[in-house]
């Protein structure tokens, strides 16, 4: 029995849930480690780093790329801009009204109102620098506003959201030290996890806890804070407060509120005990010396790069893999003095990175999955040019797909971060459910039909672009081809591309009809019968890629 | 065209478009049950997850340790006068925004297990919710869930081969979207729909078998997804356009996924004969460490909005239950991954803490109360946590053996150790008020002397038999195994050492059966 007989004849028909989880024993052993990967250079390796460490590519990138080697290529991803770029504005005044910040001002100055739209505002400020950004970089603020979780709506005022945010982007390929100091006492995570509460009386332990459990030591087998490493670190963390009369609000440190008894530290922590201090320096003395005494341990490093690795890798670490490249990352993580950036560097560029064992098997983050479609090019994404309630609308609206398909932006689930990143032993399958993948296709098959009309403007798919950025369109063979190329993570069977082209040619019709259809398409685009069946014809074949599986990853 | 063609092309077309009409698909059993045995009975449990950690002791309130709460957690504290009186029992009420509950309660509907746990609690969200889901012990990590491993005894190869004429349906139902509790040893036996009216046709265009590698492996499962969402939505949707709703008690007004219309999707859907075995809903915002109660009216606040909420939508859906007459075949389940602590913050909440109430509720519940109320310490240190009574597991081992009518072995196998069962559910071998007789039959004193140093007298007195007597420390570790064994029955003293214990409250249990009785011992 040939190999398409047997699973034809093994398939239920269109209803069942077939045998499809026949995967029994999945193939996970790879020696390589981190050296540097010095295979093959082609548009497969190109996208694969463009889709892990940036949120995807265009036909720009791949050319640029590839002209350059994969060296070349890491070290401008990691490069980041530094400059802050300009800061959200009231674009959603057509909408809801903002007293105290007039149409296309700055919001972050003024007094809190218009909170929804403003943050709104802010995350579609994000999204489109994820769109545009050609760096690392919002791909690794992503990163740290999961690790350093907190939802704007329980920060419950956006300016704060913004300033947390900031600080994400400033560090983003800095100092984990600095960061986790800096976080610890920024006002909007202080707002989210209780700490301008936190007073000696009788201590709040939201912050102190998930500082251990979540930001740095984490709870591996050799994490073995104790309770009493709780109480002790929320007693540190005593004093802090939010001075709401500022705009933005700041940080305000109240030595009254501060304990200024010692606080002693389990054996996990060589029993350290940090001096109880006096005055105003008394909150950030105690925290940088229990910051000191944190870090010092071997568990921050093996967790950060465990779960650096789940995001930008795989999820499963086995044996080989701890060995090969958990623990050579996390001492040169130890030896960088927890700079974050030769990390990345070498994890980018490693063999281990680009090894064919790891290809192809994230599961889209809804963001991967919108923001990526916005980078292709291939989506009509407002320009600067339209108005405001033009481009905050279908702005808000790609990011409101990322919410319904559970991935709000500035909004995670809990302070933990999306379950997709942490939850064994599912990981980023929980992103695929029978809620979200529907919403995936819908959105998929609404851009490439009708589109999203709104304020007068037509979201939609430009299919001509996609079919113009291959060698020759006319080319059944090649269009189909290049197609499934460009859109899915890896090589198609002869099988997939056959079907594919027959959305095409329906029936098995010749190469010369479509060749005839896009050349009169061409010559002459009035010819309304005849670009109607382009279009269509265009349509059901990008549509049917889109709608693959193999589109859910990358 | 081709048939085949044809069929691709025009269900490519984008959902809504396409005009993808509602199959009946009962009428298409195309998996003939292959010598899969059926449900042992067509039994329904609803968990209801309260995230973030419950506090359950403003939840269910021991009146008879209200001397020493209102010592400890004053700033949080509901007046004595306001905490609803459930019928039958002066030592125990309930939280004045629990008017539905103690409604049922009053009619033999709930079941409240005190101070439910395990040992060495967690305090945090992540572990402690793992460990509440999968059953395991606090030391273990499992990737699988208690229900997901129950409805893989009884469905074998799930998903695979189903669905069958005897389970039409999916077996774990997810509103809004599953969870690790249904996780099973191969794959996860729960989907998540929000909207049950909708139903899809998402297309596998590749045949292509799934590579041996990580790639295929999510390519697979994926496809699988794709597959049963196809033929989910349309059972549930069939079940939806069939089913109703007949109480006017669910709250107008509520959010699209507040806990009350998630309940009302699951009560229309099981009256609509869904088959599910399994429902999941949840209500978050209970982690309370701030601000967990209006500072001038206790009784009121973000607490009791969330007990309100919860109190209101459980008695809505029993009513509806009720009218349906599907009251028979429903149990309802509470849990949340911890309690809080005894002692309350001076940001008016309460942080992570460890034992705390669940509640069972049904027709075939046996209504009362397991256990005591937990015992308060004299004066509360900032560390002292509510060492459990029972088991969780007990809890599931009783609902699987009682409910699901998983026995023997089997049910050895899938919560990895024999439990005691608790008198929870009527098909139960053992009556709540023979439990209740017998525990009032079991005692033990204040021990003496206390404060102490390092031995501790304990008099306590029982009808002879097995008994254990346990020593949990402040953070609820069981930290000592006293003694175990058989006794005579009436009084009697034993001695105990605590040397080498650091100071504090320590909780001493003596145990018999399913019985239990607790003191505090305070270790200078």
């Amino acid at each position: 029995m040939k190999r398409r007989e047997f699973f034809s004849a093994s398939l239920p028909k269109t209803e069942g849930v077939s045998e499809l989880k026949q995967v029994k024993k999945v193939e996970r052993r790879t020696s390589s480690g981190i050296s540097e990967y010095t295979g093959t250079w082609s548009q497969w390796e190109v996208k694969h780093l463009l889709s892990r460490a940036l949120f995807g590519y265009n036909h720009a990138d791949l050319t640029k790329y590839g002209a350059k080697t994969m060296s070349e290529t890491v070290a401008e991803l990691v490069n980041i801009d530094e400059t802050v770029p300009d800061l959200p504005i009231n674009d959603y005044s057509f909408n809801t009204t903002d007293p105290e910040c007039a149409e296309n001002a700055v919001w972050l100055n003024t007094k809190n109102s218009s909170n929804f739209g403003r943050r709104m505002s802010l995350r579609n400020w994000w999204m489109k620098h994820m769109i545009s950004d050609g760096t690392i970089r919002e791909k690794m603020t992503l990163f740290w506003h999961n690790h350093f979780a907190a939802e704007s709506a329980a920060i419950a005022d956006a300016r704060m959201a913004y300033v947390y945010l900031a600080l994400l982007r400033k560090h983003c390929m800095g100092n984990l030290r600095d960061l986790t100091k800096d976080m610890t006492i920024d006002p909007g995570m202080l707002k989210y996890l209780n700490g301008y509460v936190n007073s000696k009386e009788a201590p709040d332990e939201n912050y102190a806890r998930e500082l251990q459990e979540l930001f740095t030591l984490g709870k591996g087998p050799d994490s073995k804070y104790t309770e009493d490493d709780v109480k002790a670190a929320a007693r540190v963390l005593t004093g802090w407060r939010i001075d709401y009369s500022k705009n933005p609000p700041i940080r305000l440190f109240q030595s009254n509120r501060h304990d200024e008894d010692d606080k002693q530290f389990s054996a996990f922590y060589g029993n350290k005990v940090i001096k109880g201090q006096t005055g105003a320096t008394a909150g950030e003395a105690e925290l940088d010396e229990m910051l000191d005494m944190i870090f010092a341990k071997s568990e921050v490093s093996k967790h950060i790069i465990r779960r650096l690795y789940v995001f930008f890798v795989y999820y499963e670490i086995d044996a080989d893999t701890e060995a090969n490249v958990i623990e050579p990352l996390a001492q040169l993580y130890e030896t960088n003095n927890h700079n974050i950036k030769p990390v990345i560097e070498t994890l980018l560029k490693s063999e281990h990175f680009f090894d064919q064992a790891n290809r192809g098997c994230i599961i889209k983050s809804p963001l991967d999955y919108m923001v990526g479609f916005a980078k292709s090019g291939y989506l009509n994404m407002p320009a600067e040019t339209e108005s405001n309630a033009v481009r905050y609308t279908h702005e808000k609206y790609i990011n409101d797909i990322c919410a319904v398909s559970e991935q709000a932006l500035l909004d995670p689930p809990g302070v933990a971060g999306w379950p997709a990143y942490y939850q064994a032993p599912s990981f980023h399958e929980v992103w695929i459910s029978s809620n979200t993948m529907p919403t995936r296709i819908a959105l998929m098959g609404q851009m490439a039909y009708s589109g999203r009309k709104s304020q007068g403007y037509t979201l939609k798919m430009n299919l001509f672009d996609i079919a113009e950025n291959t060698s020759d369109p006319s080319d059944p063979n090649i269009l189909v081809n290049e197609c499934l190329d460009y859109f899915l993570p890896m090589p198609s069977s002869e099988n997939l591309k056959a079907s594919t082209k027959e959305f095409l040619l329906p029936g098995g019709l010749p190469d010369f009809n479509w060749t005839t259809i896009w050349n009169t398409y061409k010559s002459d685009p009035g010819d309304a019968t005849n670009t109607k069946t382009c279009t269509d014809l265009l349509t059901y074949m990008i549509y049917s890629i889109l709608n693959l599986a193999e589109f859910q990853l990358h | 065209m081709k048939r085949r063609n044809f069929l691709k092309a025009s269900s490519l077309l984008p959902l809504g478009i396409g005009g993808l009409g509602f199959k009946n698909l009962s009428a298409t059993p195309f998996l003939a049950s292959l010598g899969l045995k059926a449900a042992t009975n067509d039994n329904i449990l609803v968990l209801i997850r309260l995230n973030g950690g419950n506090d359950g002791l403003n939840t269910v309130i021991p009146l008879d340790q209200y001397t020493n709460l209102s010592k400890a957690r004053s700033n949080v504290l509901i007046p004595e006068t306001e905490v609803l009186k459930l019928t039958g029992t002066d030592n125990t009420g309930l939280h004045p925004s629990m008017t539905a509950i103690r409604g049922m309660y009053d009619e033999g509907l709930v079941n409240i297990v005190q101070s439910a746990g395990y040992p060495n609690p967690n305090f945090s969200h992540f572990r402690s919710t793992d460990i509440w889901n999968s059953g395991s012990d606090s030391n273990q990590f499992w990737d699988t869930g208690w229900l997901g491993r129950a409805l893989d005894k009884e469905y074998p190869g799930y998903p695979t081969g189903y669905p069958t004429a005897d389970m039409p349906d999916p077996l774990a139902l997810g509103i809004g979207t599953f969870s690790t509790v249904t996780q099973g040893p191969k794959n996860q036996m729960g989907i998540g729909v929000s909207n049950p009216n909708t139903v899809y046709d998402l297309i596998n265009g590749n045949t292509d078998t799934a590579p041996n590698s990580k790639y295929g492996k999510e390519l697979a499962y994926i496809r699988l997804v794709n597959e049963q969402t196809n033929v989910y939505t349309k059972a549930i949707k069939a079940a939806s356009d069939k089913g109703e709703n007949l109480s006017t008690k669910y709250p107008t007004g509520a959010r699209p996924n507040s806990l009350s219309e998630q309940l009302k999707i699951v009560a229309r859907l099981i009256s609509g004969g869904l088959k599910t075995k399994v429902y999941m809903v949840s209500i978050g915002g209970f982690d309370t460490h701030a601000s967990q109660v209006d500072a001038m009216d206790h009784k009121v606040g973000t607490h009791a909005n969330l007990l309100k909420t919860l109190s209101d939508s459980i008695g809505a859906f029993q009513d509806d239950l009720k009218l349906l007459s599907l009251d028979e075949k429903v149990a309802g389940m509470t849990y949340s991954e911890f309690g809080r602590r005894i002692k309350s913050n001076l940001s008016g909440g309460t942080d992570h803490g460890a034992g705390a109430p669940m509640m069972v509720f049904g027709k075939n519940v046996q209504g009362g109360i397991l256990g005591n109320s937990p015992v308060i310490p004299e004066t509360v240190e900032v560390k002292d946590n509510i060492p459990m009574q029972f088991d969780m597991r007990q809890v599931y081992a009783s609902t699987i053996k009682d409910w699901f009518g998983i026995t023997g072995s089997t049910l050895t196998d899938i919560m990895g150790k024999p439990y005691d069962i608790l008198p929870i559910y009527k098909s139960s071998n053992v009556s709540i008020n023979d439990f209740e007789d017998l525990v009032s039959n079991i005692k033990i004193y204040e021990p003496f002397p206390n404060p102490v140093d390092d031995e501790v007298n304990l008099k306590f007195k029982t009808d002879g038999g097995t008994i254990a007597i346990s020593i949990f420390d402040p953070l609820g570790n069981l930290v000592k195994q006293a003694f175990k064994g058989r006794v005579a029955s009436g009084e009697q003293v034993k001695t105990f050492s605590l040397k080498g214990m650091s100071s504090g409250n320590y909780f001493i249990q003596l145990a018999q059966g399913t019985k239990r009785v607790s003191s505090v011992i305070i270790k200078k």
